[in-house]
């Protein structure tokens, strides 16, 4: 089957580059399916995991709090803002960074809208590592 | 004339200075190495992110709503310089470097007759601008306590910066570190942050064989970019701290290095003197006995 190179990184390191068959990314506007050959894009990513697929199966589940990504007929390389495996992903943490996310949020009730937006962001991704964590 | 026993007193403890200078050398040495290791790792990022920002830049440019952090508040007044240096000093011209390089600059601002806000990054800088600059300091960031320097703490600074910028109290952003340029020659530079200056979209920035393509955006080009250039701040911030870091256990290494020679120098010349003034008090008793027997 054909393949494209997948990236992903991370600022503090390159985690992952080489040819894979399908990953979905979680994008901001719902999950994205990349296959070889995809319309270049650059979209923004939201709290999600991303699922990789190499011969036919799913090799790889990584947990990302947002980022970005850059889609050209040849190659994917997302920008991750945290990555996690899911296997290691630890449901206490997540329920933590849900908390604190919640507060943050309710702290943030008489900032500028995009304050609350970014508040929101960040708790919808807490609760996507939790859901994660979860399913894990 | 020192008697014996103080020479060797002495001798004693310029090798125990000795002993100590050479362990911070190696130290210092296996730190280097880390903190290269870690530099490097944080490259491939940065590459990615200026490849991304320079098509998007390219596409919202000319739009007069662009966001502040890419075209700036359209003034030239009020100068932020965020100086980076290291939490401690035994490191030769380290931090005097990035210093003396932070003073010549707000002397020149301010000749110009703009106004210089200071944001210091890391202990030493903060003391050395501090006597002269004091009224200019708007903030101090210290990690002297965070073990191993990591994104979350450049995330930090870029957020502090971004929301002064919101807050309309600067114009300008300008960071100032001592570049890694080897292990043995760190150069105090400047690099600005806002106005955001952006990589060149030309056909060398794609890679070869790939034609410039066409990019579809999700969401649109000015969310995305609004998204994208806090991020490359602080990743701009974290180059700077890692090279900052690499820098600094560069230069403790040869200034520990120049420590340990300068050590053995001097045990070597006290050694000497310690040896004539033993063989002078010997030839001075074989005197006196001489002298004595012949009295006789």
């Amino acid at each position: 089957m054909a393949t494209f190179d997948l990236e992903l990184v991370s600022p503090e390191r390159l985690l992952l580059s080489r040819p894979v068959e399908m990953a979905v990314i979680p994008a901001y506007e719902g999950e994205m399916g990349v296959l070889p050959n995809h319309a270049p894009m650059i979209v923004a990513l939201r709290g999600g995991v991303i699922r990789v697929t190499e011969g036919g199966q799913e090799t790889e589940q990584l947990f990302i709090m947002g980022g970005f990504a850059e889609i050209t007929p040849t190659r994917v390389t997302v920008l991750a803002d945290e990555v996690t495996p899911v296997a290691t992903l630890s449901r206490a943490a997540a329920a933590q960074r849900v908390t604190e996310a919640e507060a943050a949020l309710a702290a943030a009730a008489d900032e500028t809208p995009e304050v609350r937006d970014r508040a929101s962001d960040r708790l919808m991704a807490a609760r996507a590592m939790q859901e994660a964590a979860q399913a894990a | 004339m020192a008697s014996l026993k103080d020479l060797r007193g002495r001798i004693n403890s310029v090798k125990s200075t000795r002993k100590i200078t050479q362990a911070m050398k190696m130290v210092a040495a296996a730190k280097l190495r880390r903190a290269q290791a870690q530099a490097e790792a944080a490259r491939p990022y940065a590459q990615r992110m200026e490849r991304m920002l320079a098509s998007l830049g390219a596409a919202v440019a000319d739009s007069p709503d662009a966001p502040k952090m890419l075209i700036g508040t359209g003034r030239d007044q009020v100068h932020l310089l965020v100086v980076v240096t290291a939490e401690r000093g035994l490191s030769g011209a380290f931090n005097t470097n990035a210093g003396r390089f932070a003073r010549a600059r707000i002397r020149a601002l301010e000749a110009e007759g703009k106004t210089v806000k200071l944001l210091t990054v890391g202990r030493k800088g903060a003391t050395y601008l501090k006597r002269e600059f004091a009224s200019r300091v708007v903030g101090e960031i210290s990690y002297h306590n965070v073990k191993r320097l990591g994104f979350e703490q450049a995330d930090e600074i870029a957020t502090r910066i971004t929301a002064m910028l919101e807050a309309g109290e600067f114009d300008v952003c300008t960071l100032i570190y001592n570049r890694f340029q080897s292990v043995i020659s760190q150069i105090a530079s400047e690099q600005r942050l806002i106005p955001a200056p952006l990589p060149a979209n030309d056909a060398a920035a794609a890679p070869a064989g790939e034609l410039p393509a066409l990019y579809e955006y999700e969401p649109g080009e000015e969310e995305l970019l609004a998204a994208l250039l806090p991020k490359n701040l602080a990743i701009q911030i974290y180059r700077a701290l890692l090279e900052n870091a690499a820098g600094f256990f560069g230069s403790q290494m040869t200034a520990m290095d120049n420590a340990t020679r300068n050590a053995g120098d001097m045990i070597n010349r006290l050694t000497l003197n310690y040896n004539r003034t033993r063989q002078a008090n010997i030839t001075k008793e074989l005197i006196e006995i001489i002298s004595g027997a012949e009295a006789v």
